[in-house]
């Protein structure tokens, strides 16, 4: 049992429970980025239902001086204000710990525990009171605990009316009931408890150069700055508001003040099938073009996608992950699509993937994605995921560097046309396996017909074997080729360390973390983040050097792992798994877990060698 | 096999047209289908309606699912571009071809089985969208590459090869398109190039979505006795109900008034569409008079053809979608990336 009075600066975690669709994520998000203001480094991820109003939510916020804000389930605080999940969410707080509840109505005798204090304030009570609206009432509750937490954990009160001002800078009335709401729940703690609790936070300067994103509006803002021009999508959580933030900044950025003309076109599709055949046609054409979807979506775009394969169309693909099977749980987050991107499609297919892990590389691979398509004139898939992709994260500030300009890959231009005697599509090919390709439109000679059957290096029909096989030969070294192009791995090595650690995407701050806790019993590890597939020589190195490797995935097949015995020379005897696949993002104890159960006792005391 | 008739040397159709070109010229690799399939005469339509309206090769997009009838965009204009796609998901790549390049014309071609069935989803949407192109259904109602199945324009009775009567309502794409509000509907009979033709021009020139369904006898699978898509069957019931004539706007001033002509309907780039013969009861720029016309018609076992229904005030996809004249494709980099000092502005929003 922890000590309740051991005092945790700028070090704790507390869960908010809530009901769907009662304004709560407002209230909560509005935490979230008060913390963020003071300059500490904070996460905060919302545990959301399928539902648009009345099942359980719930919302976390971790904050760590050392920038450690992966999830964790060891909550100091838990804001208790959903009666139908009170048993559960009280059982949740560590020892020690508090939990802020409505006392409106008496708490349940048989829920308390002698190992937290309970903090009771009747919320509701004091709603009804100030407020007449229903709706109101129900609303303000919930920014009222905010300002409960702010006295109880010094929330800086200029930070939050700050923040208040900006947000309702068009809404008077509003502004001031949220103030009043947020004064109501700040009188009652600190005339009725010891304020502050031993859960303190601190102004930091950890955040000045960053910024609050979440994954998807990062993915969309790196479309943008590339240049896509045609986005073909169907809805899906948690994918959808890639779309709806990059129409957001194709309004702002590419419309016409004058005429209202449109530098861009987004086709909401009938479905998937529809949502890829768009992207094919408009990249056919030599715009540039994606789509954004989840794992759903790319099981319907199968097909098509073998199409961009053989027919070498480039095509950018988004996928958001959720849990799956089949519809499996759409607001939860999990890797799940990892083999099934690697070969989308039927026939022999493989795919460049690439792996961000925050919104940051989000922005940056949305970018490298359409220079790699058209650099290999293929499908490429980011794979994000909903932790990624819907919570707010805190990253470093974006940077977009003026100079850049896309990589169009191998275009003949009409010039180039003009000079050739005859353009055949498949051949000649440069180093990469690339044959150059031409764009419809411009220029007579460089008409040629784009297929999904069989055709030979010259772009025309064929069922001949070796005809057959020498393209296909091919797009395998073509592949290959894209290995050392695709983002290299993050790779950490550890003085004294004796086995690895690898993982991918929104693994990673789990995984740091759980370096340093490893270290401390005496296990030392290096670390390995793969961002790209084909995997790049960096990854092969990285395996060979390691007697005993730890494969950390949000899944429950090990698909990393698969994917690592099936495209390197490494043994698999040598690929352990540890794998959190039930919807929630990891947390450093389970890898720690992971890793300590199954590492080989030899190498276990690395401080001994 | 067969060829596409080519023309005999004196034809006057050797004749180039104002780019210089011959009818030869629209033509395209040798046809592999079945000889006397219905398909290859469309294709020799499609060839002439081109090679009339003067358009550039390379500035012709052809896009097909997959078929017998898929197969035939080979079969015309060389020097333009294809794209043999996927079954029944010509449609949706057609969309995105025109959202980045409105420049080019597009043609789509397609079966009754990649667009009444497997494709039926992405067609009508295209229609929804009214995404500018050239729709041609060569309609056999059977699959022909998979050799010989129903396919959903079968009519009920009509018999397989091996004696067996269909049972399921036939899908009427012409009803259909009526139905969920196409600009531009037409049908027509693979044997009947004179009315086929001007019907093709008029839709290519139609600022929207062109349905054209074609009747076209599959010889192999479908055109035998109790048969509803043979030559005889279709030649014995079809039942023209008026002729368009295509005025190409350079010609529109000095072209003759032709007789009986009831309506006239300007095209967007200035051409005109003329109906003559059109029978007093009918109005083909009224859709719910078409749809009654056609349905008692159709229900006494008659195929009514010509171009049926057309709408040339509606908003193609670019209006709607408010995009920009230039295609998209010639966009620059700095029209496009808003830039790092945008970026930085941005983010004061994200703090
Ligand atoms: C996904 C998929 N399913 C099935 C097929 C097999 N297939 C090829 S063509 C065809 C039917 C074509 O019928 P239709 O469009 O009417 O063309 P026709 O040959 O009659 O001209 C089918 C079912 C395929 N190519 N792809
Ligand atoms: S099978 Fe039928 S549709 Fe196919 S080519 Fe032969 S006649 Fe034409
Ligand atoms: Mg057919």
């Amino acid at each position: 049992m922890q000590d309740s009075l051991a005092l945790k600066v700028n070090d704790f975690a507390l869960k908010l429970a809530n009901v769907n669709g009662t304004g709560s994520a407002s209230a909560n998000s509005l935490l979230m980025q008060a913390i963020f203001r003071m300059g500490i480094p904070v996460s905060g991820k919302n545990l959301f239902p399928s539902n648009i109003q009345g099942l359980p939510t719930w919302y976390e916020i971790r904050v760590n001086k050392d920038g450690h804000t992966a999830r964790t389930a060891e909550y100091d605080l838990m804001v208790a204000m959903n009666a139908e999940t009170y048993a559960r969410d009280v059982k949740e707080v560590r020892a020690g710990g508090w939990v802020l509840h409505d006392s409106s109505w008496p708490l349940d005798k048989s829920l308390l525990r002698p190992d937290v204090t309970f903090l009771g304030v009747p919320y509701a009570q004091l709603c009804n009171e100030a407020f007449v609206d229903s709706r109101e009432r129900t609303l303000m509750k919930n920014i009222c605990y905010v300002g409960t937490l702010a006295a109880l954990l010094c929330i800086d009160m200029d930070v939050v009316s700050g923040m208040l001002k900006e947000k309702f800078a068009k809404k008077p009335a509003l502004m001031e009931s949220n103030k009043r709401a947020i004064q109501l729940g700040y009188d009652y703690a600190v005339q009725h408890f010891e304020c502050p609790l031993p859960l303190r936070l601190k102004k930091m300067d950890a955040t000045k150069d960053s910024i609050l994103i979440d994954g998807n509006t990062a993915t969309a803002l790196g479309c943008v700055y590339a240049g896509a021009t045609v986005a073909g999508w169907y809805p899906i959580t948690p994918s959808t508001s890639v779309l709806d933030a990059f129409k957001g900044f194709c309004e702002r950025f590419r419309t016409d003040k004058a005429t209202g003309e449109r530098r861009y076109c987004i086709l909401q599709a009938e479905d998937e099938l529809a949502a890829i055949g768009m992207v094919i046609g408009a990249s056919w054409m030599g715009a540039r073009s994606f789509t954004s979807t989840s794992g759903p979506g790319i099981s319907l775009m199968n097909e098509l996608i073998g199409l961009a394969y053989y027919a070498e169309i480039p095509t950018v693909i988004v996928d958001v992950q959720r849990v799956g099977p089949s519809t499996g749980m759409p607001t939860r987050t999990q890797q799940g699509d990892i083999l099934l991107c690697a070969y989308a499609s039927h026939g022999d297919t493989k795919h460049i993937l690439l792996f961000p892990a925050n919104p940051g590389e989000c922005f940056h691979f949305a970018v490298n994605a359409f220079d790699l398509a058209e650099r290999f004139q293929t499908p490429v898939f980011i794979l994000s995921d909903l932790d990624i992709g819907m919570n707010d994260w805190v990253v470093p500030r974006l940077e977009w560097d003026d100079t850049y300009r896309p990589d169009r890959g191998h275009v003949l231009s009409k010039e180039d046309l003009e000079r050739m005697p005859k353009f055949h599509r498949y051949s000649p090919e440069d180093e990469l396996g690339v044959a150059a390709r031409t764009l419809p439109g411009v220029h007579a000679k460089g008409s040629f017909f784009t297929r999904g059957s069989g055709h030979n290096k010259l772009g025309g029909y064929t069922e001949i074997p070796d005809e057959y096989q020498e393209v296909m030969d091919r797009l395998a070294r073509k592949h290959k080729a894209s290995r050392n192009h695709v983002p290299s791995a993050v790779i950490e090595r550890l003085k004294g360390s004796t086995i690895g650690i690898v993982t991918l995407g929104g693994c990673d701050l789990a995984v740091r973390e759980s370096l340093e806790q490893l270290k401390s019993r005496g296990v030392r590890a290096d670390y390995m983040r793969v961002r790209g597939f084909p995997f790049g020589d960096d990854v092969q190195a990285f395996l060979d050097a390691h007697e005993q490797l730890f494969i950390v995935e949000q899944n429950r097949d090990a698909q990393l792992r698969t994917l690592i015995t099936l495209e390197t020379r490494t043994p698999k005897e040598k690929l352990y798994s540890v794998l959190a696949y039930g919807g929630f993002p990891l947390q450093a104890a389970q890898v720690v877990q992971g890793v300590l159960s199954q590492i080989t006792p030899r190498l276990a005391d690395s401080e001994r060698e | 096999m067969s060829y596409i008739k080519k023309p005999v040397a004196r034809h006057p159709s050797l004749k180039p047209n104002t780019l210089g070109l011959t009818l030869r010229d629209y033509e395209g690799a040798m046809s592999t289908l079945c000889a006397g399939c219905g398909h290859d005469s469309i294709t020799a339509a499609i060839v002439r309606a081109l090679y009339e309206l003067d358009t550039p090769p390379h500035m012709l997009a052809k896009l097909s699912g997959i078929g017998c009838s898929s197969k035939t965009p080979t079969y015309f204009v060389s020097g333009s571009h294809g794209f043999n796609s996927a079954h029944g998901r010509m449609p949706a790549i057609a969309t995105g071809a025109s959202a980045a390049n409105r420049e080019l014309t597009y043609i789509g071609v397609s079966g009754d089985g990649d667009s009444l069935s497997i494709g039926l989803g992405q067609m009508v949407h295209a229609i929804r969208r009214n995404v500018k192109m050239l729709y041609v259904i060569e309609n056999n109602g059977v699959y022909g590459l998979t050799k010989g199945q129903f396919s959903a324009s079968a009519d009920v009775g009509s018999k397989s090869k091996k004696g067996e009567a269909n049972t399921q309502a036939p899908l009427d794409p012409v009803m259909l398109a009526l139905d969920i509000g196409a600009t531009f509907v037409a049908r027509s009979f693979s044997g009947d190039k004179a009315q086929l033709v001007p019907i093709l021009k008029a839709g290519l020139r139609h600022d929207g979505f062109a349905l054209v369904d074609v009747i076209s006898p599959c010889v192999t699978f479908n055109d035998h006795e109790g048969s509803t898509k043979s030559y005889k069957h279709t030649r014995k019931h079809q039942l023209p109900i008026l002729e368009a004539d295509f005025v190409p706007f350079a010609a529109e001033i000095t072209a003759d008034y032709p007789e009986g002509a009831a309506h006239s309907v300007k095209m967007h780039d200035g051409s005109m569409v003329r109906f003559r013969k059109v029978a007093a009861d009918y109005d083909p720029t009224d859709r719910a008079n078409v749809a009654s016309y056609l349905r008692e018609h159709q229900r006494a076992g008659e195929v009514p053809t010509g171009l049926l229904y057309l709408d040339e005030s509606s908003e193609d996809m670019h209006r709607a979608a408010k995009t920009v004249k230039t295609p998209l494709t010639r966009l620059t980099h700095e029209e496009l990336c808003p830039g790092n000092a945008a970026l930085r502005k941005l983010q004061e929003a994200f703090r």
